[in-house]
């Protein structure tokens, strides 16, 4: 097969094609968005028909994943870390209910937070959910685990987390593909004991899913994936997924003799991890994300011999990096004195000094875009309060956070602008505005404003509806062209659903429509509508051409 | 052969089309790659890099190691400087000159320009006007791409297919418009 030049991300979206998904489903989010945008870009016009549509939420997309496997075929169902706790309700379940055909889920956790709002580990839910995790190293092995994932997972009819992080999936590099499978024929599961979670199932099923511990473990004992690079001396490292490069890079460069266990597939080989570690004095582990396996190894006695994150030979937090490892696996050879041809090359050179002047330039709204409209008549009508309290969420507006506009007061999940403005509306704060995007607000936000209806909560909520999933880079929102029908439908009084165009001409006209809503003691929305400045410039240059 | 490179500037230059095009022509030489790079918040109007680098032999990290860059390529003088502790001590700096400097705590242009000299092997571009002179001033990019061909390891033939591949899809007046940014680049440091 032809090598092709892939990010992470896009190496798991060929593998999930040549593994014969027939659907993918996912809500953007960096850094997953690239997967499913890959599948859309080439399945275009396959037959049989990939479906690869977005989804309105995570779970949404896990549920519709879930059927497809019911019904016997393959799918894959992709988010971010955050993303899982909204999909955590079905994803907990399948593993319960366990699945029929392949299901994959892929979650892509952002250790650093380059776009996100914590680190969260998603190996804890699939140690949670009792499932086999895969976590690749690099791009070629992105590719395989995610076929490989698919078998695992009709073979032991569980559903497989396969987890990267960002540094794997925004990096390119050469993947060979193997021959594509075809996909599974429509084969509903007739089971209906495993899929009705009544009590008395659930019990059944989740003795079924213990049960299958031990076969997993044998699993990942003799998973090619689970591998030894040999060495000698006291000191060893056990790697896990994508810290496997920066360890090898370290012990290549510097010609280390250190021993490393390489870890890609859990549950942990317990057996293989026992007779590796037990020969050593000093156990480095790596790992990208929470210490979780650290943890799990020292134990609650606290077994020294494991160094690593929670004793602050890496990092607490934080994407792990070439130069962590290097510092401490060289600590490592400093006291061992062992390398691979007797002689050390020389240690790296100090690195150079940052230069002090160097500004931080933090991401902001783009030149044109509506949101700035938006928040300086939100801040012009603010003025007029002694205090000013917006409720914010998550999308390009969260911007509206830093200068010059300093707009909003919050940002936490999805949907949380409606629902905390809401409860900070029954408690007496007034106004109570907040600032929800249109993909934000069909994400999460339409409960949320329920409530509101149906406690009548004096409310402000603005709909700033560019019309796209702009932040992630202009993905389909799943209620353009529809919110004022959705507000009416759920019960938001006509009179209180008003509309204006976010424009530098209409700020008078706005900032009076956002003052008369505020005044009204009861649910108010307001869709500030305007399409993204990029997807207008991209549909310009699709028609020019 | 192994050639690690920093790619930076201000989302929205053009840093991944640089990235994408030296991929496509080290493929080509049957090179192996490894290119991360940054999406998602940064790309608004943030500070963005990409680290490239390509090897006939096995690359292992993702990311370059502190201290291991061979070249820095930025389209902005001052995210030239940010990326500093990635320089090894004999690497080469090529910044384009103009600033982007609508942030606070923006440094003086000759503060830059110091410092910038006293980093060892530098060179200063000015990329904007060039780009004008091929046809386009969206195509800095590609003139910086040809100021650096040198030093890539790769030849400009290599290059110029790899340009020409990458901009296809956008029909053939833009292809030549950054072909000719590219040998205006390649012409000042051949």
């Amino acid at each position: 097969m032809e090598k092709k030049l892939l990010l992470g991300a896009e190496a798991v979206a060929q593998g999930a094609i040549d593994a014969g998904i027939s659907g993918v489903y996912a809500y953007p989010g960096t850094p997953s968005t690239e997967i499913t945008e890959y599948i859309q870009r080439a399945t275009e016009g396959n037959q049989p028909s990939v479906h690869s549509r977005w989804a309105t939420n995570e779970k949404t997309a896990f549920e519709a994943a879930l059927g497809v496997s019911y019904s016997g075929r393959r799918s894959l169902v992709c988010m971010k870390h955050v993303g899982l706790n909204v999909a955590a309700d079905a994803f907990m379940n399948a593993a319960i209910t366990g699945v029929h055909g392949g299901l994959v889920l892929v979650v892509a956790d952002d250790p650093s937070m380059h776009s996100s709002q914590n680190e969260q580990d998603s190996r804890y839910y699939g140690r949670f959910a009792m499932i086999p995790i895969l976590e690749p190293s690099n791009q070629q092995e992105a590719y395989e685990m995610v076929r490989y994932g698919f078998d695992l997972s009709e073979e032991m009819r569980l559903p497989v987390m396969l987890r990267i992080t960002t540094r794997l999936s925004h990096s390119r590099a050469v993947v060979t593909p193997a021959e594509p499978l075809a996909q599974n024929n429509l084969n509903p599961d007739c089971e209906r004991n495993r899929w009705i979670l009544l009590p008395a199932n659930a019990r059944k099923n989740y003795h079924r899913l213990l049960d299958k511990q031990d076969a997993l473990r044998q699993v990942s004992e003799e998973s090619p994936y689970n591998r030894m690079i040999s060495g000698s001396g006291e000191r060893a490292v056990i790697a896990f997924g994508i810290a496997v490069n920066y360890a090898m890079e370290v012990i290549t460069t510097h010609n280390l003799e250190i021993p490393l266990l390489k870890i890609s597939q859990y549950p942990l080989p317990e057996k293989k991890v026992k007779q590796f570690t037990a020969q050593y004095s000093e156990i480095l582990i790596a790992e990208e994300g929470y210490p979780l396996q650290e943890e799990l190894l020292r134990g609650f006695a606290g077994d020294d011999r494991f160094r690593g994150r929670l004793d602050g030979t890496l990092p607490r937090t934080g994407e792990l990096s070439p130069a962590q490892l290097e510092k401490a696996l060289l600590g490592f050879s400093e006291q061992q004195e062992a390398t691979r041809h007797g002689q050390t090359r020389a240690a790296t050179h100090e690195p150079r000094e940052a230069y002090p002047l160097v500004a931080p330039r933090p991401p902001m709204l783009c030149k044109g875009c509506s949101h700035r409209d938006l928040f300086e008549a939100i801040n012009r009508v603010m003025n007029d309060y002694p205090e000013k309290h917006v409720f914010g969420d998550i999308g390009c507006y969260t911007l509206g956070a830093l200068t010059p506009y300093s707009t909003i007061s919050s940002c936490v999940d999805m949907g949380a602008a409606i629902t905390m403005a809401k409860g900070a509306a029954d408690a007496g704060l007034r106004p109570a505005l907040c600032v929800i995007g249109d993909s934000t607000f069909t994400h999460s936000g339409i409960t949320g404003l329920l409530d509101a209806v149906n406690d009548r909560s004096p409310l402000t909520v603005i709909i700033s509806d560019n019309g796209t999933t702009a932040m992630t880079g202009g993905q389909d929102s799943a209620g353009t062209g529809r919110f004022y029908d959705i507000c009416k439908g759920i019960g938001v009084d006509e009179a209180h659903i008003r509309t204006f165009v976010p424009l530098q001409k209409n700020l008078e006209e706005n900032i009076a429509i956002i003052r008369e809503e505020l005044e009204h003691e009861g649910v108010s929305v307001i869709i500030a509508q305007r399409e993204c400045i990029h997807i207008r410039k991209s549909k310009k240059v699709t028609t020019d051409n | 052969m192994q050639k690690d490179i920093i790619i930076a500037g201000v989302g929205g230059q053009g840093i991944l089309t640089i990235a994408a095009i030296i991929d496509l022509a080290a493929m080509e030489l049957g090179l192996q790659v490894k290119q991360a790079e940054v999406h998602g918040m940064s790309q608004r109007g943030g500070a963005v890099e990409s680290h490239l680098r390509i090897s006939s032999e096995a690359i292992w990290s993702d990311l370059i190691p502190l201290g291991n860059a061979d070249l820095i390529l930025s389209l902005e003088p001052m995210e030239a400087l940010r990326h500093l502790p990635f320089l090894s001590p004999k690497g080469l700096i090529i910044t384009a000159t103009e600033p982007q400097g609508e942030i606070v705590g923006y440094p003086s242009v000759d503060a830059l320009q110091t410092a910038i000299a006293a980093t060892g092997s530098h060179l200063l571009i000015d990329a904007t006007t060039l780009a004008k002179d091929a046809g386009s001033s969206k195509s800095s990019n590609l003139v910086m791409l040809g100021a650096a061909a040198p030093y890539l390891g790769i030849g400009n033939k290599v290059l110029e297919k790899a340009i020409t591949t990458y901009f296809a899809k956008k029909g053939e007046t833009i292809v030549a418009t950054n072909l000719r940014a590219f040998r205006l680049g390649a012409e000042l440091t051949d």
